[in-house]
């Protein structure tokens, strides 16, 4: 443990602490462009050069590790003159375009300049300017403004993982270029705008619309996908924006995924502003609330409760759950699903649905097998844990089985189908072994795996395996589900699956079919094509014009996540909330409000008015609501179904990363993107 | 030089020789295992050596696969130094120094001899693909200022007749010898030994540079 002193005060340190660092824990500003916490660090910016005491020359801080009775000064003659001089150097190059720069406002350039830069220029020479290169549709160039920190760099091949970006040529001619002209392919580049200091990198779709102090920014959740990654939403007026990560060690550190940043724009496109009911020829037609209530009391009073069901989307929120939940029980119904991709488990224990381990445990985690999932699309966070596990050496074997994606690091491939895993649990395949010896293991199954008529015996298999191989003890618990929707596992946490004697998805589109089932409420549910719904009275209850929505008889505009204060847990468990960042459209409201404004219509009057008694209530359910933010580790306990597991494929239901939800679909930059990096991908069967 | 290297044309395909894949493995057990990325710039040199003293991005693509690296790495390595010819270059590529000893000692003069005798200027090529000349800076020769490197060999002690003298012999496709022109050995003074010549005598020996 060195001791140093920095600036007159003592500071013991962890070895191996640099002197920048150290600064940091002291609370003591130091200027820099290249030095970046997760990343590399490569000292080439120069700019966060202190006085090291019987060091001839100014030192880079970020590279210098703090040693025993070490003397540094941060606030000297000297280290003022030689920043000021580093930054000279840097604004040689660089255009003197803060007015029309998209970064003007939120620059690290720009602010250090205003503490180290000098007022006039001293280069009367012509400055460099380079061609701007195609980074693809989220990502502007303007290169010319690059001050060569190579953080982008650094990130793609530490972070993301593809080598997307190199520095060509050296000294004044260096340039940034991506390696493949269609641009950098990476399910995480939308961090680049974050980790760019100047605004050589800028965001595509948000260039030119706003300046960062026009906007007003909430802080809330993602539910792209079901990591559930803190962001904060920036709006202007009723409009979003941008969305931007916010720092959360445990769950997305800082980064997020490209559908969370960019597909903010199908907010605001094809969306349900109000009510809507087929009429008799057949068509939709606008509605008041009161008619659209109506419509629904006319159809459902002459059921009976069995005649009814209920199906939640990927992007419902814990109240609306609970409150659809609490009104179709009171209607007798027990026909509830929240797996609306015909995913099947247990979920009569918690531990048997949540990601145990957590994500910022995989860290810890030594031999991975990912089973039917590929985390890169399903939760590119989560992947970029085992990453980040692997370059650290921690992560030593990654092995699949599944389709055989390319995840960013090495993976060995043990086959596709359900053999293997059976094998697995009975031992009898040489990846046992490895599993067994290994210190932390940990088994992840996703939806490809659940996603088939043997899922229940598939989790317990993944169960027994777990087990056998020592993955589950007093410290760690490396029994895994991935989840791909925000809402899943928080409605099954409010118990939106089916209760005794109630239908699944099978059940109740078999039932959609012959007629037992008369009516289906979907709230927010649109993965399931419209006609396997037979002649049942469709009620469609979300905030777009999507597939439910085509299909649907009566139309109820509810609210999407950046509308509304709402609750989702993560496939960890962690019980997070959203907050209200723009106001529903037109006559759109709040989804638990409108099932409690349906349930008095209906006679079934649910017992809270408020927010906060809803949320009073979802903790009587479930107590886990409680503990917002703080993971309740889930109880080990008996689940799955044994049984034989079938050989056929483990499939990932992702088949497009960039379009997987009613509002990434109707992006238009998530279109754009398909267009660039999923279509080059898929054979060309049309050409020939 | 093969029809594949007339200028403008890059091959879309390289692979390296038997002879040179033999050398390019005991290149690469040279590095420890899972390092054989270190590989890269000998590798890429001896691709240059194969290919008529230039890099083609096939060429590039071709040693990053090879050494499972990520091919914007390999080419990162290629376009950052300079003695990786990027471009197709003559037979013999002729690298006049002209950094401030060279300069001092006349290498204005050199570089025009070779201006004149091939009727280019530097960074172009003769028609013939026989030559291309450049400017580069400090070679490491200082002390036999003004030089030149033609391919692997060097030539010092240049005038403008010596230099027009070795163009020539090149262009008939002799070697000259290469070295000092001026008739010096190695980097001996001049006007003879100037330093430890009493203590030569006194051993008995030849003082160091005399002829």
């Amino acid at each position: 443990m060195p001791k140093l002193t920095i600036d007159g005060v003592e500071i013991e340190v962890a070895p191996g602490t640099s002197v920048l660092q150290a600064c940091e824990q002291l609370g003591i500003e130091v200027p820099r462009f290249c030095y970046h916490e997760r990343l590399s660090v490569p000292a080439n910016c120069r700019m966060c050069l202190v006085e090291v005491e019987r060091s001839p020359k100014p030192v880079a801080s970020c590279a210098m590790p703090c040693g025993e009775g070490m003397v540094v000064k941060t606030n000297t003659e000297t280290v003022h003159k030689a920043r000021k001089g580093v930054m000279e150097f840097l604004l040689i190059n660089h255009p003197l375009d803060c007015p029309i720069c998209d970064q003007g406002g939120e620059c690290d350039l720009q602010d250090q300049a205003v503490a180290y830069g000098f007022d006039r220029g001293r280069f009367s020479e012509n400055k460099r300017s380079i061609k701007d290169k195609n980074l693809g549709p989220l990502i502007k160039t303007y290169m010319t403004r690059c001050i060569h920190c190579t953080r982008c760099i650094r990130f793609m091949d530490e972070i993301a993982g593809v080598s997307a970006l190199g520095a060509l040529n050296r000294g004044e001619h260096m340039e940034i270029t991506p390696a493949l002209e269609a641009g950098v392919a990476s399910e995480l580049s939308g961090n680049l705008v974050d980790v760019c200091p100047v605004g050589a990198l800028t965001s595509k779709p948000y260039a030119y619309t706003a300046r960062p102090w026009e906007l007003r920014k909430t802080e809330t959740i993602d539910v792209m996908d079901a990591v559930g990654a803190n962001i904060r939403v920036d709006t202007r007026g009723p409009e979003v924006m941008r969305v931007n990560p916010r720092l959360h060690e445990d769950v997305n550190e800082e980064w997020i995924s490209d559908k969370t940043r960019y597909s903010h724009d199908g907010l605001k496109r094809q969306r349900l502003d109000r009510p809507y009911v087929r009429g008799d020829d057949g068509k939709l037609r606008q509605a008041s609330w009161a008619e659209a209530f109506a419509a629904i009391r006319a159809k459902l009073s002459g059921l009976n409760g069995s005649q009814i069901a209920a199906i939640a989307g990927d992007l419902v929120d814990a109240e609306s759950a609970l409150a659809l939940k609490e009104l179709m029980l009171g209607l007798g119904s027990p026909n509830l699903e929240c797996r609306q991709d015909g995913a099947k488990f247990d979920v009569s224990q918690r531990s048997g649905y949540v990601m145990n381990t957590t994500i910022a445990g995989l860290e810890q985690a030594d031999v991975v097998l990912l089973v039917g999932t590929n985390p890169r699309w399903e939760a590119p966070l989560v992947n970029a844990r085992i990453r980040k596990g692997y370059l650290a050496g921690k992560v030593k074997k990654v092995a699949v089985i599944g389709q055989n994606f390319d995840l960013t690091y090495p993976t060995e491939y043990l086959g596709i189908g359900g053999e293997v895993l059976s094998a697995l649990a009975a031992g009898t395949h040489p990846f046992a072994e490895t599993l067994r010896t290994a210190k932390n293991p940990v088994i992840i199954v996703g939806m490809g795996a659940f996603r088939r008529a043997d899922g229940a015996a598939v989790q317990a298999a993944a169960r027994a395996l777990a087990v056998s191989v020592g993955a589950v003890r007093e410290d760690w618990n490396g029994f895994n589900v991935l989840h791909t929707a925000a809402g899943r596992v928080g409605a099954l946490d409010v118990g939106f699956v089916p209760h005794q004697g109630g239908r699944d998805l099978d059940g109740i589109l078999e039932g959609c079919r012959t007629g037992e089932i008369q009516a289906v409420y979907l709230l927010g549910a649109d993965e399931i094509p419209g006609e396997a719904f037979g002649n049942a009275f469709v009620v469609y209850q979300g905030h777009h014009g999507d597939r439910g929505a085509h299909r649907a008889d009566v139309i109820l505009p509810g609210a999407a996540f950046t509308e509304k204060a709402a609750t989702y847990v993560n496939t960890e468990g962690r019980v997070q909330q959203t907050r209200l960042a723009v106001f529903p459209l037109g006559e759109a409201r709040e989804d638990w409000k409108i099932v409690r404004a349906l349930s008095a219509e209906l006679g079934q009057t649910l017992p809270y008015d408020t927010l906060g008694q809803v949320r009073a209530r979802l903790v009587q359910v479930n107590p886990v609501f409680g503990a917002v933010d703080r993971l309740v580790p889930s109880v080990w306990a008996e689940f799955g179904q044994s049984g034989a597991i079938g050989g056929g494929h483990f499939v990932s239901p992702i088949e497009n990363f960039y379009m997987t939800d009613p509002i990434s679909r109707a992006s238009v930059t998530m279109a754009k993107c398909t267009e660039a990096f999923i279509k080059p991908a898929l054979p060309a069967v049309a050409a020939e | 030089m093969s029809a594949a290297t007339v200028p403008g044309t890059a091959p879309g395909s390289f692979q390296f020789t038997p002879e040179n894949m033999e050398l390019a493995q005991r290149i690469i057990a040279k590095y420890p295992p899972g390092r054989q990325q270190s590989a890269v710039m000998p590798l890429l040199d001896l691709a240059q050596r194969q290919n008529d003293n230039w890099l083609p991005e096939a060429a590039i693509n071709y040693v990053a696969d090879l050494l499972e690296m990520p091919r914007i790495r390999a080419k990162e390595v290629a376009t950052f130094y300079t003695m990786y010819n990027l471009k197709p270059v003559g037979k013999h590529f002729v690298q006049v120094c002209t950094t401030t000893p060279c300069w001092l000692r006349g290498s204005d003069d050199v570089l025009h001899a070779c201006e004149k005798k091939l009727g280019i200027k530097p960074g172009e090529t003769t028609a013939d693909g026989q030559f291309t000349v450049i400017e580069v800076e400090c070679l490491g020769a200082c002390v036999n200022a003004p030089m030149m490197q033609v391919n692997d060999d060097f030539y010092e002690d240049l005038t403008a007749e010596t230099t027009e003298a070795i163009l020539d012999k090149l262009a008939r496709g002799e070697k000259p010898v290469p070295g000092p022109q001026s008739g010096r050995k190695g980097s001996y003074p001049i006007g003879g030994p100037t330093t430890l010549v009493e203590q030569a005598i006194r051993a008995g020996v030849k003082p160091a540079g005399q002829k």
